[in-house]
């Protein structure tokens, strides 16, 4: 065997750990931002929704597009599937926040059949206002989506003010609350 | 006190690891057999050391002790006692001192059952096992010291996260251990063998043993998990494609693929150098489990407490043992001499084919992990990757091998005839056929990779029973003579012929869960009925109980079909006050070859009624079944006599050659 495919795993291997290096400790030297998975800076903060339109989950015809997040103060838009189990675990967080607090949330189904969505709703309970369908996920490699769950702070002109990536917990829920209320002043 | 006596023996320990990776290895450089032999009680030491810190924290876990801050932080005094042991494991800080334990055990195994290893290989075996311990004992004394004490004391403690209040999950982390830390003890082979410079077969058939303990941990570690998925998160899925699985799921591919590569060294004296490359990397893959879980570096439901300072210190880890070893490969694999050839067309080469799927799919489970990670490092686009585009890579993967796999152990070594396996497997591809109709009338053509997964199933099951049975020449000459050569045959050709149907079985209750699951979600009041597939559920009564530390709903199902009472079930919504974390208890009913699932979803708003999921999931149990068969499998050809302890070494071997360490005497598989 040639050298050189001798040595290949062991460059693979350290450009592997360069990036884990990366993450973990040197992205906060170079850009200033920590990485936290659970709180990716988006490239889109304080920028508008990207343009895009869902078609309804629901019966109700109540689609998500982007002209619905524009007025109404701010509101949470979560992206879900059926098929993930973080995002069963956030669900009474989020019936919560719909039920007790009165915060308006936007669901994304994503790469989703549409009655499995349907189905995890009825089950789990609805806290949406409105509900898209992105079955291919074109939708959400728009918004940046690393992986579902993920929940957005969008305001009321629109702009995407924060971004939570994974389960939104118990103890996130204050945080998202507070922003809710700042912003829907 | 007892927290203090755990802390000294763990600081014990880590000293005697450090002797342990120095003097045998400095011995077997100078032939100093003195020096070498340091090994051997060093491992035991280590072993009896940590033993001790470990018992030491279960007793503080046991009894409740909430002076020290990793009880106080994880257990409360109202859990029953079994989550209050297991609780010892199911953090952060408890799961390492398991992690320690296991590896100081499998030191400690070296040096007991090494009697037949050469006296270098096996002092060097020791110390680079001594390195892996003094590396994580460091990190455990450093950053996640659990003997730490609080004071004062709270008076009660936090709870362990309710989820993981479950039998299932109280044993799946030290069989996911024993597996994970079993490679470590391949991966100390195969750096000892680079450093003595030489791999010969005998080499093959000293690793093999170990690396089927640590495969079948892991293949139980997996199924236990996934297990626990299907009952405890309350949708009756097995596998989510999670970052955590798959850091699991990746040293188990590599690790079957090593088993069979291992096969060849020892049988062919070929693909030595890819060997030692498979165990290193499988060692590796582990570790680089045990870095995504901790450092936080993904995001995962299953992610441990994190802390940057820890997930530096596992890299840190992760990059000296992987680093430090694939450089030593670098130096040393050009010069280790290849051996025998042999056709394309052999077993070797069906072993070799295996080991390319094998390898290729553990890269696309590596890929899909870590791309969304490594695309943002680099600054690019976030993307996500989910079941989605694992259900598109991995399946594919997985179809050629499980065809190949009934093949291969038919082929005769060296070279082979094809047309004539396939040939002596008639039998199983006519029952391959009467399955797949079986499934085109009960379930119709509605989803063809059903159908071919299925296919697949049934070829690896028959596959393996054709194989047994024409080894055994069932049939052909009288069954007495039949059952004598059964008998006869070693032990590892029974576990490679159980292991294989094993995994028939289980990929029949993959297919069987994911194509046909039937499931009905509604609102059902006291009193009412819903029918899925022919089963009558009744919901007889809702109520509420106080139990332990939680509250919990419980509903109570009869289950009927034409009339008569098939079960009751009893599932639950629990409430944990202390954790403030609700779960949901599905209700399960196993025929064997299907399962009644009922999960008790929330009230509705007017009171009156609850949703409720009921599912008829069919063949589902065969997973987990079909999972311990492999694991079965594993054992038997564990107990083959050629890796047993006091076989002589030269036992069979008359007119050979005597050669270094002796060639494996029995043709096996």
């Amino acid at each position: 065997m040639s050298r050189v495919v001798i040595l290949l795993p062991v460059v693979l291997f350290f450009a592997l750990a360069g990036v884990f290096a990366y993450a973990l400790y040197f992205k906060e030297l170079f850009t200033g931002v920590a990485h936290n998975p659970s709180e990716l800076p988006s490239a889109l903060i304080d920028r508008p929704a990207p343009e895009f339109a869902l078609p309804a989950l629901r019966d109700d015809g109540q689609g998500l597009s982007s002209a619905d997040l524009k007025g109404g103060g701010a509101k949470l838009v979560n992206v879900f599937a059926s098929w993930c189990a973080p995002c069963r675990i956030e669900h009474p967080q989020l019936m919560e926040m719909a039920k007790a607090h009165g915060v308006t949330l936007h669901g994304i189904a994503y790469k989703d059949k549409p009655e499995d969505s349907r189905r995890f709703l009825e089950v789990l309970g609805d806290p949406f206002t409105r509900v898209g369908v992105d079955r291919d996920g074109r939708a959400a490699i728009d918004w940046g989506v690393y992986g579902v769950p993920e929940t957005y702070v969008v305001d009321a002109d629109g702009h995407i003010r924060y971004r939570h990536v994974g389960p939104l917990m118990p103890q996130d829920m204050e945080k998202m609350l507070g922003m809710v209320r700042e912003l829907g002043r | 006190m007892i927290p203090e006596i755990g802390h000294y023996a763990l600081v014990l320990a880590l000293l005697l690891a450090i002797v342990q990776s120095v003097m045998p290895l400095v011995g077997a450089a100078r032939g100093n057999v003195a020096w070498m032999e340091v090994g051997r009680p060093a491992a035991y030491g280590q072993l009896l050391m940590v033993t001790v810190a470990f018992g030491a924290l279960m007793w503080a876990y046991i009894v409740s002790d909430f002076s020290v801050l990793n009880v106080a932080e994880n257990s409360h005094s109202l859990k029953p006692m079994l989550y209050k042991i297991s609780g010892t494991w199911g953090n952060h800080e408890g799961s390492l001192i398991l992690w320690v334990l296991m590896l100081a055990l499998f030191g400690a195994a070296v040096a007991w059952f090494g009697g037949n290893l050469p006296p270098t290989l096996k002092a060097r075996v020791l110390a680079v096992q001594g390195m892996i311990g003094v590396g994580f004992l460091l990190f455990t004394l450093g950053t996640s010291n659990p003997f730490i004490r609080l004071d004062p004391a709270p008076l009660d403690g936090q709870d362990l996260n309710p989820l993981l209040q479950d039998p299932g999950l109280a044993f799946h982390p030290p069989f996911l251990y024993l597996g994970y830390v079993g490679f470590s003890l391949t991966f100390s082979f195969a750096a000892a063998a680079l450093i003595e410079g030489r791999v010969d077969p005998a080499w093959g058939r000293w690793v093999r043993p170990w690396t089927l303990v640590a495969w079948a941990s892991l293949t139980l570690g997996i199924a236990l998990g996934s297990w626990w998925a299907y009952y405890e998160l309350g949708w009756g899925g097995w596998w989510f494609w999670d970052p955590v699985e798959n850091a699991s799921l990746m040293p188990w591919l590599a690790g079957t693929a090593l088993l069979h590569s291992a096969i060849v060294v020892e049988k062919r004296d070929a693909l030595k150098t890819w060997t030692i490359l498979l165990a290193i990397l499988t060692f590796a893959l582990s570790l680089m489990g045990t870095f995504l879980v901790r450092s936080g570096v993904l995001t995962s439901v299953h992610a441990f407490a994190v802390d940057p300072q820890r997930g530096i210190a596992i890299l840190f880890l992760l990059v000296l043992a992987t680093g430090g070893s694939l450089i030593l490969y670098a130096m040393r694999a050009p010069s280790l001499k290849t051996g025998g050839l042999f056709a394309p067309v052999s077993r070797e080469g069906a072993l070799v084919l295996n080991n390319l799927l094998l390898s290729t799919a553990t890269a696309t489970v590596l890929i899909g992990t870590l791309y969304p990670l490594v695309l943002d490092a680099m600054g690019g686009s976030k993307i996500s990757v989910g079941p989605p585009f694992f259900n598109a890579t991995f399946v594919p993967l997985m179809i050629p091998l499980v065809a190949a796999m009934a093949v291969g152990p038919l082929l005769a070594g060296k070279r082979a005839d094809l047309a004539g396996a396939l040939g002596r497997l008639w039998a199983a591809i006519a029952l391959t056929a009467v399955v797949v109709l079986w499934a085109l009338w009960a379930h119709g053509a509605d989803s063809v990779l059903a159908l071919v997964g299925i296919a697949m199933a049934a070829w690896a099951f028959f596959g393996a029973i054709v194989e047994m049975a024409e080894r055994i020449r069932l049939f052909r000459v009288p069954l007495a003579d039949s059952i004598a050569r059964a008998r006869g045959l070693p032990h590892g050709a029974w576990g490679t012929t159980i292991a294989h149907a094993g995994l028939g079985v289980a990929i029949a209750g993959m297919v069987g869960t994911s194509a046909w699951v039937s499931e009905d979600i509604r609102v059902m009041r006291v009193g009412d009925t819903a029918t899925v597939a022919g089963y009558e559920f009744r919901l007889d009564k809702v109520e509420e109980l106080r139990v332990d530390n939680y509250i919990t709903e419980q509903g109570t199902f009869t289950v009927l079909r034409d009339g008569a009472v098939i079960a009751t079930l009893y599932p639950e919504q629990r409430w944990y006050p202390v954790a403030r974390m609700e779960t949901t208890e599905a209700a399960i009913h196993t025929t064997f070859v299907s399962d009644l699932y009922a999960v008790l979803g929330d009230r509705t708003e007017d009171g009156t009624g609850h949703t409720v999921r009921l599912y008829h999931h069919p063949l589902v149990p065969w997973i987990w079944f079909g999972s311990v068969v492999m694991v079965i499998g594993g054992l038997v050809s564990l107990s083959d006599r050629r890796f047993r302890i006091g076989v002589p070494q030269g036992r069979g071997q008359s007119g050979k050659a005597p050669s270094a360490g002796g060639i494996a005497p029995q043709p096996a598989e």
